[in-house]
């Protein structure tokens, strides 16, 4: 019962982040100074022009009708037509979302599959060669952008030695290296956190306990203190994956993929208002989601959360 | 008496030194002990005495560096477990050697049920299956007043009171029905009537298990409540060790005496409590000859520069004292 009420109050923790950030963007775009109609229809329109532009976009009704129809459209889940395409903001992201998921997967996966083994293995043998290699490794990941080293895995991989593709997204290489600048930095933050998660839990008390219990060092660590030092690196792996959904922009950009974060920059570029807004509350329900399931999957593994 | 090969565990001029840079501190300085099956030894101290220390070397978890040992054995069924590998010493922890520890809230694992905590050690020290193992750990629980239904099988130990809490460490410690129980302060986080709950609960599991069981504890009050035999130790020695009755009615180690002094008692109402001046010294800074002599009513010049044997006095009774039994002027 416990878990179903807990789930329940993060759900409607979602509901709720989802409508104060399209009530904020509503207000955001409207108090920008200047008329999305007037830049439509360009300098030398006529006021009646103008005003059948209002009346298709809708902001010749009052603001509150306005923020009613918003918040209606967002329920339905339809943010309207581009303004520049005119076809359906809806049917413009989830052509795109699909890229950019896998890209975010690839990326998150590559962070979890190489941080998480370093960052423990660094705790358990802490100040060996393997935790300097691991620190090595995650100050590199912090410092290096992730674009500086998108170009030079495609200089590397793409063009001197050509063993991935070049341009393109339509086979599974052509995701590797996108992948993998988009994955190091990140690796490089859950790295960080899991060695210093992992340190703290070796050090606490029910470790002796699980020694003077007999079990063997392997359970005392990968089982006792693992457990416990994954939460908090579950919740930053969810935030991360949040980022990487909405932040991909630009490897997007250097790997020339046509994603979500590609969409949105040319959407700006055009002044292409229905789909920024489109665009900014489809990235924060995705956001909330993940960080949602990040914290069911949190709870699973910390009951201890679900009586907070 | 019982005869000394009858031991159970006997610790024999056990010394502990740690060092950190150039600096040593000896928190054990020889120390002798002898535990008996079916038997409750109190080993009563202050802060810094060497009471857990005691404990971690009989558990096999001295931590090495910065811990040495600098001389001694411990004898366990006539087996020195001080040399044994650390494969050998899981043969026993746990299984043979269990402990309960003085913070259940903080070495229970909170992030595993209670019946986990208890089926992982009979699954493998018993090499128990899954069903088996649960059984026995519903077993468990009833028999330390957790109730017959396992519910608490199922519960995290945030789920759990502070004395249940004890009472499931309680049940993880006995799970593999081990012949000696370590007892580190078991009832100091816990309220007065609490207290005496686990106490009795240690003595019933020691009569129905017949386990030899070390109770530490600074309490000398406690002690009196548990033990059928009690030593003192002080700055890394045991200064006196007897049954707990001799022990009681007739302290023969000044430190012992003043240590009584302090326990609140209803029949000197009204009356000063008497308390030890100073304190213990630090491990690297032992006082020369007789450890306790700055603090001692009954000092000497040769306790200044001769540090007393462990003599038995009479029967079973010993202390480590020149004046072992005089008395003086309150």
């Amino acid at each position: 019962m416990d878990l179903v009420r807990f789930f329940a109050k993060r759900f409607l923790r979602l509901l709720l982040t989802v409508f104060i950030i399209s009530t904020l963007i509503f207000f955001v775009i409207r108090i920008i100074p200047g008329d999305p109609a007037l830049i439509i229809a360009g300098v030398d329109a006529t006021a009646e022009d103008i005003q059948i532009i209002r009346e298709k976009l809708g902001t010749d009704r009052s603001l509150p009708m306005q923020y009613l129809g918003w918040l209606y459209s967002i329920l339905r889940f339809d943010f309207g037509n581009s303004m520049i395409s005119g076809e359906p903001v809806t049917k413009l992201i989830f052509e795109r979302f699909p890229l950019t998921l896998t890209l975010a997967l690839m990326g998150i996966a590559i962070g979890i599959l190489v941080a998480i083994p370093l960052g423990v293995m660094s705790a358990v043998k802490r100040w060996s060669l393997w935790d300097y290699f691991g620190l090595v490794f995650s100050q590199a990941g912090m410092a290096i952008p992730s674009f500086w080293l998108g170009m030079v895995l495609l200089l590397l991989f793409a063009v001197k030695i050509p063993i991935f593709p070049l341009f393109g997204s339509e086979s599974f290489a052509h995701y590797i290296l996108p992948a993998l600048s988009l994955g190091f930095g990140r690796a490089a933050v859950i790295l960080r956190l899991a060695r210093a998660s992992m340190v703290e839990e070796l050090s606490k008390e029910y470790v002796i306990t699980a020694r003077a219990k007999g079990l063997t060092e392997r359970m005392v660590k990968y089982k006792h203190a693992l457990k416990n030092a994954l939460l908090p690196v579950i919740t930053i792996t969810g935030i991360e994956l949040g980022y990487m959904l909405g932040g991909a922009i630009i490897i997007e950009q250097v790997f020339s993929l046509p994603g979500l974060g590609r969409l949105f920059l040319f959407g700006i570029y055009q002044r292409d208002f229905t789909l920024i807004q489109g665009g900014v509350v489809f990235v924060a329900i995705v956001f909330s989601m993940i960080n949602f399931l990040a914290d069911i999957l949190y709870s699973v593994v910390n009951p201890k959360i679900r009586v907070e | 008496m019982m005869a000394e090969n009858q031991a159970l565990l006997k610790v024999e001029n056990l010394g502990v030194c740690f060092t950190h840079g150039a600096m040593e501190a000896h928190a054990l300085r020889g120390i002798d002990l002898s535990f008996y099956r079916e038997e409750i030894h109190g080993l009563v101290g202050e802060s810094g005495s060497g009471k857990t220390v005691t404990s971690t070397c009989i558990i096999g978890l001295l931590p090495s560096p910065p811990g040495k040992y600098t001389s001694g054995r411990i004898l366990f069924n006539g087996v020195n477990l001080l040399g044994l590998s650390q494969a050998q010493m899981r043969t026993y922890r746990g299984r043979k050697i269990a402990m309960v520890f003085q913070e259940p809230s903080k070495y229970l694992n909170p992030a595993f049920k209670i019946g986990e905590q208890i089926t992982e050690m009979l699954r493998l020290h018993l090499n128990m299956g899954k069903e088996q193992a649960r059984e026995r750990a519903k077993e468990l629980l009833g028999l330390v007043g957790l109730g017959k239904d396992g519910r608490v099988l199922d519960s995290y130990p945030h789920e759990l009171s502070g004395g249940m809490k004890q009472r499931a460490m309680i049940a993880i410690a006995i799970s593999c029905n081990p012949e000696f129980l370590i007892a580190d302060e078991p009832t100091t986080a816990l309220d007065v009537t609490l207290q005496l709950q686990i106490l009795s609960l240690i003595k019933k599991l020691k009569d129905l298990l017949g386990m030899g069981v070390l109770f530490i504890s600074h309490d000398l009050g406690v002690v009196k409540e548990v033990a059928d035999r009690v030593s003192v130790i002080y700055a890394g020695r045991i200064v006196e060790t007897s049954t707990k009755g001799k022990l009681f009615d007739n302290p023969l180690h000044p430190y012992t005496k003043l240590l009584m002094l302090s326990i609140p008692d209803a029949r000197r109402r009204g009356q000063r409590l008497a308390t030890i001046p100073g304190r213990v010294p630090d491990a690297d800074a032992t006082p020369s000859g007789c450890a306790f002599h700055p603090r001692c009513p009954l000092a000497d010049d040769r306790c200044k520069t001769e540090n007393p044997e462990l003599k038995e006095k009479e029967n079973g009774h010993a202390a480590a004292c020149h004046h072992a039994g005089e008395s003086w002027k309150i």
